[in-house]
């Protein structure tokens, strides 16, 4: 039995808060470094520029990515062979966020209750995925995530003798009708399979994968590659003004699910794409 | 080319401005969101400062670290205050700031009402914060990130997205690239 002390846990979760919304990551410069080459828009182009400078900026000059911080999500994995002490698990983590929010000048976006909304003051509660694994280590994924995007998810219960091209139209529709709130030029995740609550955590699952990498699984990847193409011909463009860069990348997650059913749920990220991780 | 545009609009540089031009406003702009929106609306015969002329700039900045203007200050989404913008707009406002495609109606107001829509880029809140010279809360602070801020900004970098003719950004951009 390793025994991990929460305290480690809480200044784990606040350093990647910092680092998510300081520090765009590299497979996303990248990203849109490869975009800026290939699109014809000229106010595309203009935006382009602006988001790789605004990078540069944010981490060098130490302002975040994005005002829009995000709600916190955190994905943690806990190998069932650790043992936590001096304290618990979704104590430790919220903390975390606490300080690397208001140490990291970061925006408390969070209110207590929906109908209320009143400020939380330090963003938390953060929205905890935990998962018991095999081993002795644990594996922490934050990700930043802003309301712009998150409000434009979507999930539809198909029947399961839906074919594939019904569930690429699902995908198209839900990114057209998001149009420019989203921040395009966003990177889309999409869950299939599963149950309800299933698919929409497959769908932000999905999301954390590197962006541009495809499914290892080959039906998969060609369904990614296909909708990838098609949604860049919907011409939406970065921020909706017109282009041919609508998504950095397409990430699917698919899951069992039962004879009746065929859940998808498709739940974009922006451009800035806060997700950081880190083993301890 | 960009154009320079010293700030408050008068009528003709309003005219002279159409749908995607890129235009860099020099000027004092003033923040405000959901929260603000709804009180402003409410109080529209009494709000915290006079709305005649002024621009609204749909943000919610990022607290600024020690010795500084303001944190990252990027445009949040327009849609969500567009049933609030006709009661602006007759106060006297000529012209909001924000991200992402407005409604049919907030177009035609703002075709009626002589006033322009831009957009900045969103997710570019700190290459926009470098363009605010000052900051300071002339309302509401207790709505926190949703307050109301005077912004003096130089060079601050938009499109113009809605013109005073209806013409519409997003929708000419869109059409041109869809296949």
């Amino acid at each position: 039995m390793r025994e991990i002390e929460a305290k480690k846990i809480t200044e784990t979760v606040k350093d990647l808060c910092i680092q998510a919304n300081y520090e765009i990551s590299d497979d996303v410069l990248e990203a849109l470094n490869k975009a800026l080459k290939n699109e014809r828009s000229r106010n595309g182009r203009e935006i382009l520029r602006q988001l790789i400078k605004n990078a540069d900026i944010a981490k060098k000059e130490r302002y975040p990515i994005c005002q829009d911080t995000g709600l916190a999500i955190v994905f943690i994995e806990v190998g069932q062979d650790v043992r936590i002490t001096g304290g618990n698990l979704s104590e430790a983590i919220n903390e975390g966020v606490s300080r690397g929010y208001s140490q990291g000048y970061l925006r408390k976006s969070v209110v207590g209750n929906p109908f209320i909304r009143k400020n939380t003051n330090d963003n938390t509660p953060a929205i905890i995925h935990t998962e018991i694994v095999p081993g002795e280590k644990i594996k922490i994924t934050f990700m930043a995530k802003g309301g712009g995007c998150e409000n434009v998810s979507r999930y539809h219960m198909f029947k399961p003798t839906a074919n594939r091209e019904e569930i690429v139209k699902f995908v198209l529709d839900t990114v057209d009708q998001a149009g420019a709130n989203p921040c395009p030029p966003v990177i889309i995740g999409i869950g299939i399979g599963g149950n309800q609550e299933r698919s929409a955590l497959l769908a932000k699952k999905a999301l954390l994968r590197e962006v541009g990498k495809f499914s290892s699984n080959k039906d998969t990847a060609a369904m990614e590659k296909d909708i990838l193409t098609k949604v860049n011909k919907l011409g939406i463009g970065p921020e909706g003004l017109g282009g041919i860069t609508t998504a950095l990348a397409v990430h699917i997650e698919t899951a069992p699910c039962h004879i009746a059913s065929l859940p998808v749920t498709v739940n974009i990220d922006c451009h800035a794409h806060r997700v950081k991780e880190t083993v301890i | 080319m960009e154009k320079k545009i010293v700030l408050p609009l008068d009528n003709k540089t309003i005219s002279s401005l159409k749908a995607g031009d890129q235009v860099l406003l020099s000027g004092t702009i003033y923040t405000a969101r959901d929260a603000a929106h709804i009180r402003l609306v409410n109080e529209i015969k009494k709000p915290p400062l006079n709305l005649k002329d002024k621009i609204i700039y749909y943000s919610g900045p990022t607290p600024p670290m020690p010795g500084r203007v303001i944190g990252s200050a990027g445009p949040t989404t327009a849609s969500r205050m567009d049933g609030f913008t006709l009661p602006l707009l007759k106060a006297g406002v000529r012209g909001f700031i924000g991200k992402g495609k407005r409604s049919k109606e907030v177009i035609d107001a703002l075709k009626k009402y002589k006033a322009v829509y831009f957009v900045a880029t969103g997710g570019a809140g700190a290459l926009l914060a470098k363009h605010i010279k000052s900051a300071r809360v002339v309302g509401y602070p207790d709505l926190g990130p949703e307050a109301i801020y005077e912004l003096n900004v130089t060079d601050f970098p938009v499109i113009v997205a809605n013109d005073i003719k209806g013409k519409d950004v997003f929708e000419e951009g869109v059409k041109k690239y869809r296949k």
